[in-house]
């Protein structure tokens, strides 16, 4: 054990003599900006290989450099003390501002903001800043919805196109969806989606099967395959790997992706894909850090500002007129003359939502509904708290299991 | 082929004793032959300076004092698995269910942190997951050892068989308590009271959790070296006929050795949730309860040279995420140099207790 120690201790001496004489200090990566200066720190729960991951590197690398600041990002960070441990360690390397991306990373964030009250922690996607009363920590989301309710427009496009060359008879317009968690995200996200499609083909309906992980490229290339073995004409997915598109693509079904473009695995089944594009949020967050202007606790980007994107389309495979359409719905709605969750347009158990429907916006143990989503005849998903909180089962949509 | 009879190189003989500057020749040789196989794949595959890529695995384990607590408490976490694997190996067990002991033991802790947080006060919480803990590893550890003790059944592929029924356990109780609704994980338990958590000592979260493992180490030495139990251990370890011969009960030493090592594994599972993660995830135990395998064998089952070794292989991997901060590159990357240098450190383990004996006459001829 001592010789172990020993050498050990040589090698540490070593090693930092080489490691001292060969580093100088890094140089800024701007040469001279005359800006009060900030350092950005960046957790993301798996590396460039996930497409949620990915879609946040993009936007940390696009915000950072057309800020021209410094940034340091931790990749393959799991949703438990890591993340604390990360955080703080951002926080020692000189970070003002913390971003992760992450659901399961909100707790640990929480814990680093207490312990560090002059940095601000920027937490994607979570639940509970309006509600943790923290100066230094903050939530944010996009109004994804919208782009879910477009990229379903463009699904319903296809079915049309499939009833009308009478590939499908209309009553077999099934979408089947592969789902990561029975989460409000996840629910919300396919429920906009459907309803995306059912406002161009009125006979589609929808089938759900959960995976119970974010990232299992395994289990989502089996979910859509199951899916399309129970006679599903399109596939859709809300999770991070290449799993569903790849599946689509050797059994030949049209498949509308999320966080990015699948094209490069599924050239002959991608549709169109939406997404979160972060940049906006990342610039406006850094900017006020920067300038100690307080950051909202609930940040919540839309279609019309930016945050919410779609691909372009692939046009081999899309209905034709597919991309005009889509325009003129997103000027719909844009100008607020659309609701995407128009209680028109859906029921519940057979009835239309009530007006005071409530939903549970403030997290607790039991789930408890606490606010009143319900405005002008529509449930205004983001609006009090940044993310989703739409958890109902629409008529038309069969849930296959919801053991996760 | 001028020879008619061939002759090898070399050939093999195992040793029957290695003077101590030897075996540390061979260690020292073996870790700079792996720096340097390292250095090299590193410039060719990235192009960097090795010794910049080095040195950031020094800064990732050493770089700050946060760093150097985060180090002792994954040490502290590795060695408690490992020195929970130890009496079970010394009597030959191979327990590969060190994985799904800590996390049923860490499962115990968490339920009960959740359904008595409020309920009864803060040392008593804190005794009561020490036991449910204690009793749940115990419990996971004393079923395969049940049934190779009345039926022989093969006791490596139960244990492991085993970890993936406590996974799927924990991932069930997970669902059941999940906050918010559908999303899969129970977030950090009693947050706003702190119910549960280990007290800080001296104003440090992790110290406590090191030092019951310090404790924990003695202990076991001492179990192992100079008990009865110990010594049967190490007979039936030897041989369970001889064992037999002078009057051990082997069934009862072999349940009572893997109720103890459960036990300790369901320690480790407490001092996960309640010292440190204050959460549970089917990946809380992150296959630390099968590296801390390599760790108990690479120090030859001894709980004073486990921290060495343990300590060898935490620095590893808490150097090697600073790796990929510091450089851009993807994880896959310091894994690929993690993996070289622990390949050299073990596979020298062969040339301590083998020599090569270069046949002599042979060369001289072929020259």
């Amino acid at each position: 054990m001592k010789k172990i120690i020993a050498f050990l201790l040589a090698a540490v001496m070593c090693l930092s003599l080489a490691a001292c004489g060969g580093n100088g200090a890094p140089a800024s990566k701007d040469g001279g900006e005359s800006q009060a200066k900030i350092k950005a720190g960046f957790i993301f729960l798996h590396d460039e290989n996930s497409t949620y991951d990915l879609n946040f590197i993009n936007g940390m690398k696009e915000a950072c450099e057309a800020l021209g600041i410094e940034y340091i990002s931790k990749t393959n960070i799991p949703e438990g003390q890591e993340c604390y441990d990360a955080a703080m360690d951002l926080v020692d390397n000189g970070c003002g501002i913390i971003f992760a991306d992450s659901f399961g990373h909100e707790d640990f964030m929480i814990q680093a903001a207490k312990e560090s009250p002059n940095v601000q922690f920027c937490h994607a996607t979570g639940t509970k800043a309006h509600t943790e009363g923290l100066k230094n920590y903050h939530n944010a989301f996009a109004s994804i919805y919208e782009g879910r309710f477009l990229a379903g427009v463009a699904a319903g496009m296809k079915l049309n196109e499939m009833i009308e060359s009478g590939k499908i008879t209309a009553d077999k317009a099934k979408i089947g969806y592969v789902g990561a968690f029975t989460y409000a995200e996840v629910i919300s996200g396919y429920t906009s989606f459907f309803l995306g499609a059912r406002s161009i083909c009125p006979s589609a309906t929808m089938e759900v099967t959960f995976t119970g992980s974010w990232y299992d490229e395994t289990k989502e290339k089996e979910g859509a395959t199951k899916l399309i073995d129970d006679n599903c004409v399109l596939i859709s997915q809300h999770a991070d790997s290449m799993g569903a598109p790849t599946a689509c693509e050797n059994a030949g079904i049209p498949n509308v992706s999320y966080n990015g473009s699948t094209k490069s695995v599924a050239p002959k089944t991608f549709i169109v894909s939406s997404r979160i594009d972060w940049a906006p949020y990342f610039k406006y967050a850094i900017e006020c850090a920067r300038d100690g202007k307080a950051i909202e606790a609930d940040w919540t980007g839309t279609i019309k500002t930016g945050s919410v994107k779609l691909t372009d389309v692939n046009t081999d495979v899309a209905a034709a007129g597919t991309v005009e359409k889509l325009a003129e719905i997103q000027k719909k709605l844009e100008d607020g003359s659309l609701e995407v969750f128009d209680l028109k347009t859906f029921t519940v158990d057979g009835a239309a939502l009530p007006n005071d429907h409530k939903a549970d916006v403030d997290t607790d143990a039991d789930y408890t509904p606490d606010t009143v989503v319900v405005e002008n005849g529509a449930f205004k998903e983001s609006k009090f708290r940044s993310a989703p909180y739409f958890d109902l089962t629409i008529d038309g949509i069969t849930l296959l299991d919801t053991a996760f | 082929m001028k020879n008619k009879q061939h002759m090898p190189l070399f050939h093999v003989a195992k040793r029957a004793s290695i003077k101590w500057y030897y075996a540390f020749l061979i260690r020292a040789a073996a870790i700079l032959l792996a720096l340097v196989a390292a250095g090299i794949i590193t410039t060719v595959l990235t192009g960097l300076n090795p010794f910049k890529v080095f040195g950031a695995l020094f800064t990732g384990a050493f770089g700050s004092k946060r760093k150097l607590w985060v180090l002792l408490r994954d040490i502290a976490v590795m060695l408690c698995i490992a020195i929970a694997l130890t009496p079970a190996y010394k009597m030959r067990f191979w327990n590969i269910g060190g994985e799904g002991q800590v996390l049923i033991g860490a499962l115990a802790a968490a339920l009960t942190m959740i359904l008595l947080g409020n309920v009864v006060p803060h040392a008593v919480l804190i005794l009561i997951m020490t036991a449910a803990s204690v009793l749940a590893g115990a419990v996971w550890g004393v079923i395969p050892a049940l049934f190779k003790a009345k039926w022989n059944t093969n006791e490596t592929l139960f244990t492991l068989m085993m970890n993936y029924v406590a996974t799927q356990i924990t991932a069930f109780f997970i669902i059941i308590f999940e906050v918010p609704k559908g999303a899969g994980q129970i977030g950090i338990i009693n947050q706003s009271t702190n119910a549960g958590w280990f007290p800080a000592l001296f104003g440090n979260q992790y110290l406590l959790t090191i030092l019951i493992v310090l404790i924990l180490t003695v202990m076991i030495f001492f179990y192992l070296k100079y008990s009865k139990h110990g010594y049967e251990i190490s007979v039936v370890g030897e041989s369970e006929r001889t064992a037999r011969y002078i009057g051990i009960k082997v069934e009862r030493v072999i349940i009572r050795t893997m109720a103890l090592s459960g036990a300790i594994c369901g320690i480790a599972g407490l001092l996960l949730v309640g010292g440190i993660n204050h959460t549970i995830t089917t990946s809380l135990v992150g296959g630390r309860g099968f590296t801390a395998v390599m760790v108990a064998w690479l120090a030859k089952f001894n709980p004073f040279t486990m921290i060495a070794t343990s300590f060898l292989i935490v620095f590893m991997q808490n150097g090697a995420g600073e790796i990929s901060t510091a450089f851009g590159l993807n994880k896959a990357f310091s894994d690929i140099i993690t993996g070289i240098i622990l390949f050299f450190i073990i596979a020298c383990e062969f040339f301590i207790n083998y020599r090569i004996v270069w046949n002599r006459r042979e060369r001289k001829e072929e020259m």
